[in-house]
């Protein structure tokens, strides 16, 4: 029978959850890195026993862990992120321009073609990439050096690269997102890369269509339908046909367009999750009721997801990298809040249990999908 | 010997229980000591001294003899306590959040 491994990276450690193929009886195992801000932890799609998992604090940086065998064991790889060439400056919060420096990485998004090749978002915005299991890191600097990058600024949360998304089917095309500046797409395995924001409107910029500047929150793709992209903006839920040459916004009849995580379906490439959050200020659910709401239709008609979820007094947050799906049939779908619960569903959003209530702050949540 | 408590983070990272001790060359500087500690834990490289600039990270600091040496240059030379190894250096995460 098929199993699944949830991994679960938190504010003080991460934590790996194993069901098999039922999904309705966990093993919670951790906390690993205890005290250590776990931003992401992701397995590799060739080797699924190798697993990344990137550890930081503000007091002793960065280090990046990898595991071979599953999340048995784990060992510290390389962790010096050096931008490339001359650093240069972007925009700082007061509208002067400020050094790049290294704070952590976001997302580690591992290769489909070699276990040993995985990219890093960082904050500052760059990407990383190693080819050798991590021990080294070399940025693909194009991004950073973008003729906008001097004018991205750090949004709440930081100028974090946060989104990485590889596309299978066409070989070197690949999409970031970048807080606050937007999403940008490569076709030349990240030699080079373009804003991709035409069609989304930010009332909280200057110029609400421009090019660049966007607070992009998230984006999905279902790996057989690569051309069409899915995005929670910081305001709007947007989706594109066209590999993000356009965007047109899906947001329909959602109780609030804000939001972090949004994902598809593993089999239904028209089925979409988001998580509906009151506000820019006010990051809970509207009417304090923890709602994933789906779209079967791509997007504009959405249905609450309430079964299984509290639906009085709840006012966690779901952050952007902590939504998941596995590929067994039915799909399941998992998501955690910043009040350290991990909720799952093992029938496609249906109905919901927490599978841990109490974990610090969740930050990240993917899955595995194991034989 | 000189000796070096760390944090326990830093402990754990490098796989050490107890003090480090290191042989380090006359003259003993706070730069040499840390050389000598990040060559013998290389996953330290990065954790108490940025890559590259080998500044000293912000949260981090340096006591010896109930004098806090953070500030002080890396050609700073250790007090003779620590050099014979009557004291440790202590490295430490700040006192820092709420």
């Amino acid at each position: 029978m098929s199993r699944v491994r949830v991994l679960v990276g938190t504010k003080k450690g991460a934590f790996v959850l194993n069901a098999d193929g039922k999904r309705d009886r966990w093993e919670v195992s951790g906390p690993l890195f205890g005290g250590w801000e776990m931003y992401h932890l992701k397995g590799s799609p060739v080797d699924p026993d190798r697993i990344w998992a990137s550890q930081s604090t503000g007091w002793f940086g960065q280090q990046i862990q990898r595991s071979d065998d599953g999340g048995r064991s784990w060992n510290p790889v390389g962790n010096d992120f050096a931008y490339s060439g001359e650093t240069g400056t972007h925009q700082w919060y007061d509208g002067t321009q400020h050094p790049w420096e290294f704070a952590r990485v976001w997302h580690l998004e591992p290769a489909h073609d070699d276990p040993d090749s995985v990219y890093a978002g960082v904050e500052d915005a760059a990407l990383f990439h190693s080819r050798d299991g991590g021990r080294t890191w070399r940025e693909l600097p194009a991004l950073r050096n973008h003729e906008s990058g001097a004018s991205w600024q750090p949004g709440a949360g930081g100028l974090c690269l946060h989104t990485l998304v590889l596309d299978r089917e066409t070989p070197g095309r690949m999409y970031a997102a970048i807080s606050a500046a937007g999403a940008f797409r490569s076709d030349d395995h990240g030699g080079s890369w373009r804003p991709i924001n035409r069609g989304l409107v930010s009332a909280g910029i200057p110029d609400p269509d421009a090019e660049v500047g966007h607070c992009v929150h998230r984006i999905a793709m279902h790996p057989r339908r690569p051309e069409t992209l899915y995005m929670q903006k910081h305001w709007d839920v947007m989706r594109s046909d066209d590999g993000g040459e356009s965007w047109t916004e899906v947001s329909g009849n959602l109780p609030s367009d804000f939001g972090f995580p949004i994902d598809v379906h593993a089999h239904e490439p028209e089925t979409i999750y988001v998580v509906p959050i009151t506000s820019d200020s006010e990051h809970y659910p509207p009417e304090g009721k923890l709602r994933v709401y789906r779209s079967r239709s791509g997007g504009n008609e959405w249905e609450a997801l309430t079964e299984g979820l509290p639906q009085e007094n709840c006012y966690v947050n779901v952050l952007r990298d902590a939504m998941a799906v596995d590929h067994l049939d039915p799909c399941g779908i998992y998501f955690g809040t910043t009040g350290g619960q991990v909720y799952g569903s093992a029938d496609g959003g249906d109905h919901w249990q927490p599978i841990v209530r109490d974990l610090p702050a969740v930050l990240s949540v993917e899955v595995q999908s194991l034989p | 010997m000189i000796r070096v408590v760390l944090p326990a983070h830093l402990r754990k990272l490098a796989g050490v229980e107890g003090e480090v001790a290191l042989a380090v060359d006359a003259p003993v500087t706070l730069g040499a000591v840390l050389d000598a500690l990040e060559a013998a834990h290389p996953v330290l490289r990065g954790a108490i001294r940025d890559h590259g600039s080998l500044r000293r990270r912000p949260f981090v600091r340096y006591f010896a003899c109930e004098e806090d040496l953070s500030h002080e240059p890396p050609d700073t030379r250790l007090p003779e306590a620590i050099v014979v190894g009557r004291e440790p250096l202590h490295v430490v995460g700040a006192m820092a959040g709420g």
